[in-house]
């Protein structure tokens, strides 16, 4: 039942994404556009197969993401760890908060220019970007699901005497779990905006750069090769995340539908 | 008896909890000693700090005034049933069985074997893998009974923990509980199990302690300290006896 109806979700997702091909296909032919302008499926396709072939689209796709991984994990390690601090100590959030409060009311978007001035064109302000504007969904997750834990739970572990590293791995890790990866899942999805946002500013090198190149030569077909190569980083990261969801919480399921 | 120095010593305990005005006085002045071995019950009304008087006991709050000693000096192993089954719902029945074992790093073939022992002891037998949410209350709570028995504690806390069950299990409850309680070794050096156990029913009480405690209506202190004198092992029918009516009566009364 279950099957037959997912799989019915899949053929018609399928349906509904050549569809939109078509339709895009139908629309550059019928507008007669300059390919500049709006380049046709095909056009696409081949510059696709241009850029893939003559290594660079494998090299940039590379570069963004080792940014966006080195981004996330770090960005995501540190929000971890200092969400953890906060969940545990009320004075601590009371001295952080303003400054988290504050970092999330300036636009990534506008202090990026400074980040890439300050510390170069090169991979590191991409990671920085990328580790920043994943810190905070993350952060917040992790206080949250750390101080969700029932407290019944600890009363338990206490009065078996667990020690302060047991209670944090048998209990706050797998309690907090849900809420922490429904962070980690919004931070997947920032984090390839983040680096993306960084190569836009100022690289020479990435998915970023070879859109800015693009842009510059007049090549929209390799605009939108770009573009959906990080449609396609984006939904990988969101599926890994899903799917680590899927296999750790799978003691929930019921809750979730 | 007076030679065996007791395992647990409660001395004019009092536990206020903070609020708005002057605190909550949940209970007052209370003070009694339990012998190694011995099989205690607490009764008492809705509110008079049964569940209070536990978790001081198990270390969870601490006294306002008044101490909580231990007959040697060290904190005993404790076992602990809740009023709630406080399961974790991310582990399946035997691995929440498991728990009290893994926490002290034991081997887990035998932690494993431990738990199905238990399983089979409180029968759940199939349902070893089952989650929390796929129990019923009163499964939910055998599992917990389950816990609290696998690291062989010295002493047994125990909530209200057959509140849930049916009239049957209860029954076949009790007479397990008796039987793991006695079953103490003391030729193998092995302390026994005491036990504190908080119910609401004075059969329940009757058929399992050696000596009730009944607690007052807010703030709890101890209106009863009643030796249950009839012979063991406890048998359901001596229900019908004049001797446990007596009995119950005084219980009865007291609790008022
Ligand atoms: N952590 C707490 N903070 C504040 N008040 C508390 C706390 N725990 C218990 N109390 C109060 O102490 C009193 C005694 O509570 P307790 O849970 O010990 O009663 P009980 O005898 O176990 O009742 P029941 O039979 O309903 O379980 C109650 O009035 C309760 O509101
Ligand atoms: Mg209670």
């Amino acid at each position: 039942m279950t099957k037959r109806l997912s799989s019915a979700r899949y053929w018609l997702g399928l349906a509904s994404l050549l569809g939109g091909l078509l339709l895009w296909w139908v629309v550059a032919r019928i507008a007669n556009l300059p390919a500049f302008i709006l380049p046709s499926p095909t056009d696409v396709w081949s510059r696709f197969l241009s850029a893939a072939l003559d290594g660079s689209l494998l090299f940039n796709t590379g570069v963004t993401l080792v940014e966006i991984l080195l981004g996330l994990f770090s960005g995501a390690g540190l929000a971890t760890l200092l969400g953890y601090l906060i969940a545990k100590s009320r004075m601590l959030e009371r001295v952080l908060s303003p400054y988290l409060v504050a970092s999330q009311a300036v636009p990534l978007v506008a202090i990026a220019p400074l980040l890439v001035i300050w510390f170069g064109p090169g991979m590191f302000s991409k990671v920085l970007i990328c580790a920043l504007i994943v810190f905070f969904p993350v952060l917040v997750n992790t206080v949250v699901g750390v101080r969700a834990v029932p407290p019944a739970l600890h009363d338990l572990m206490q009065s078996l005497h667990a020690t302060r590293g047991q209670i944090i791995a048998k209990l706050e890790v797998p309690a907090a779990l849900p809420v922490f990866l429904g962070g980690l899942r919004i931070g997947a999805t920032l984090s390839v905006i983040g680096a993306v946002v960084g190569e836009l500013v100022g690289s020479d090198q990435g998915l970023g750069f070879l859109i800015n190149v693009g842009r510059g030569q007049y090549d929209t077909a390799l605009v939108f090769v770009a573009m959906f190569t990080l449609i396609v980083l984006a939904l990988c990261l969101y599926g890994a995340v899903a799917w680590a969801e899927r296999k750790l919480l799978a003691w929930q399921e019921i809750v979730q539908q | 008896m007076t030679e065996i120095p007791p395992i647990l010593t409660v001395r004019n305990l009092t536990v206020v909890f903070p609020d708005n005005n002057d605190g909550l006085r949940a209970l007052e002045d209370v003070s009694f000693e339990v012998c190694p071995q011995e099989f205690i019950c607490v009764l008492g009304p809705s509110g008079s700090g049964k569940t209070t008087l536990l978790r001081v006991l198990a270390g969870l709050y601490s006294p306002t005034t008044g101490e909580v000693e231990f007959g040697n000096g060290r904190t005993p192993r404790i076992g602990m049933v809740f009023q709630q089954s406080n399961l974790m719902p991310w582990r399946t029945a035997i691995d929440n069985i498991m728990l009290p074992l893994e926490l002290k790093n034991a081997d887990r073939v035998t932690a494993r074997a431990r738990a199905q022992e238990l399983i089979d002891l409180v029968g759940l037998t199939g349902f070893e893998s089952a989650l929390p949410r796929d129990l019923s209350g009163g499964m939910a709570q055998r599992v917990a009974i389950a816990r609290a028995l696998i690291h062989d504690p010295d002493l047994l806390l125990l909530d209200e923990p057959f509140g849930s069950l049916d009239a049957l299990t209860r029954e076949r409850m009790w007479m397990e509980l008796s039987r793991i309680w006695q079953a103490r070794q003391p030729a193998l050096g092995s302390p026994g199990k005491t036990v504190v156990m908080v119910t609401h029913s004075i059969e329940e009480s009757l058929l399992l302690a050696d000596r009730v405690l009944v607690l007052t209506q807010r703030p709890g202190h101890i209106r009863l300290d009643l030796e249950v004198d009839l012979p063991r092992p406890r048998k359901e029918e001596m229900r019908y006896t004049t001797h446990f009516g007596k009995l119950a009566k005084k219980l009865k009364d007291a609790i008022g």
